[in-house]
């Protein structure tokens, strides 16, 4: 089984998720263009992933709620971002990671490899509570991840290994 | 500060430029950007697109409009018509100790101007910033105004004294409960 872009995004949809930026990962396959050609759905093509957490970020301040779509090599880029502005002003917003190098060394390209298996590790570090989205979607599992984000206001992760989306 | 309506949003960048705001003319429509040097232009793009009938005024440093330039080229892309860019051109990381950027031989504006802002002016007096300003506010954005201006720091300019989350929610609450922009 493989989830269907469109269904993932109706559902953030139904959770009132509708304000996007990002930069693509291949992980995230078709659903990308699911996405980008929604018309409930703003998405802002940022040039890096901080950019896309300003963006994004400028939802809880109308009432809307945000995210990012990234490659987990964007978190690379986002550190400062998240620790100097979205957990120190308490702002929160969903945070949609391709899971690259899921799997481990060998699994992937060699660049994906280090970052692949510190991902979860960068996320505890941070307290940034995340989620892993397998091949179904399993609506209780990202309820509480979203309840997480919206309740304890901060950034919250669904992390997305490759082969989730068809 | 005159040209501004108690309904527009001002948001301010990292350092002495968001502390000299809020010693000067801090206001409930003030956001003050304390960290994340080069997020706040992102983030005014952002706040613009989502309230289309407030203009927004988006205190930059040269440091921090360098910092992340692909920012610009967003901005350019995206048009937000109320997106009002102020890079207060001092040609050097001033908050650190006014170590020189590389603003004196990189021309931020013209970066502005090929990434395809609507407009973009560079100026060296008040006179002329209030002429620019007024215009911007009757045009469709997204304009950059590059202001040229000395090194001065204000001795012993205090912090702000509002904790992070008092700064959101008094910004959050502009914004979501006064309509009027
Ligand atoms: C990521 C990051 N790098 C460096 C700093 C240190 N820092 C704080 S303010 C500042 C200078 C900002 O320069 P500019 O935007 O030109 O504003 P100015 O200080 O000249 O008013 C620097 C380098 C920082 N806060 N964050």
């Amino acid at each position: 089984m493989t989830i269907r872009g469109n269904d993932f995004w109706e559902f953030l949809i139904s959770r009132d998720y509708t304000f996007f930026a990002g930069v693509p990962d291949s992980t995230f396959g078709p659903a990308y263009n699911a996405l980008t050609s929604n018309p409930y759905l703003t998405y802002v093509p940022a040039t890096r992933e901080d950019s896309a957490i300003g963006v994004a970020s400028a939802a809880y301040f109308s009432g809307e709620k945000g995210g990012v779509v990234m490659q987990n090599s964007g978190l690379g880029n986002v550190i400062n971002p998240l620790t100097s502005f979205s957990l120190m002003y308490e702002i929160p917003v969903l945070l949609i990671i391709g899971w690259r190098g899921f799997g481990g060394p060998g699994s992937d390209a060699p660049e994906h490899w280090i970052m692949g298996e510190k991902t979860p590790s960068f996320l505890e570090l941070l307290d940034i509570p995340y989620a892993i989205l397998d091949t179904e979607l399993h609506d209780e599992k990202i309820d509480q991840l979203l309840q997480s984000i919206e309740m304890q206001q901060k950034p919250g992760a669904l992390l997305v290994p490759p082969g989730v989306f068809n | 500060m005159s040209c501004v309506k108690e309904t527009d949003a001002v948001i301010s960048t990292t350092g002495m430029i968001s502390r000299e705001l809020f010693y000067h003319q801090d206001r409930l429509g003030n956001f003050y950007m304390i960290g994340s040097m080069g997020l706040l232009s992102s983030f005014g793009l952002g706040l613009a697109k989502l309230h289309p009938l407030r203009k927004f005024f988006v205190l930059d440093g040269d440091g921090s409009a360098l910092m992340i330039m692909g920012t610009m080229a967003l901005i350019a892309a995206e048009k937000p018509k109320n997106f009002i860019h102020i890079v207060l051109d001092n040609e050097s990381y001033e908050s650190t100790g006014a170590q020189p950027t590389i603003s004196s031989s990189v021309p931020i504006g013209a970066i502005a101007e090929a990434s395809g802002y609507a407009s973009t002016v560079s100026v060296k007096s008040c006179t002329e910033l209030a002429i620019e300003l007024e215009r911007c506010l009757v045009k469709d954005g997204p304009h950059c105004i590059l202001i040229k201006v000395g090194i001065d720091p204000i001795p012993n300019i205090p912090r702000i004294t509002y904790s992070p989350n008092e700064i959101r929610d008094r910004f959050r609450s502009f914004l979501m409960e006064n309509t009027d922009g």
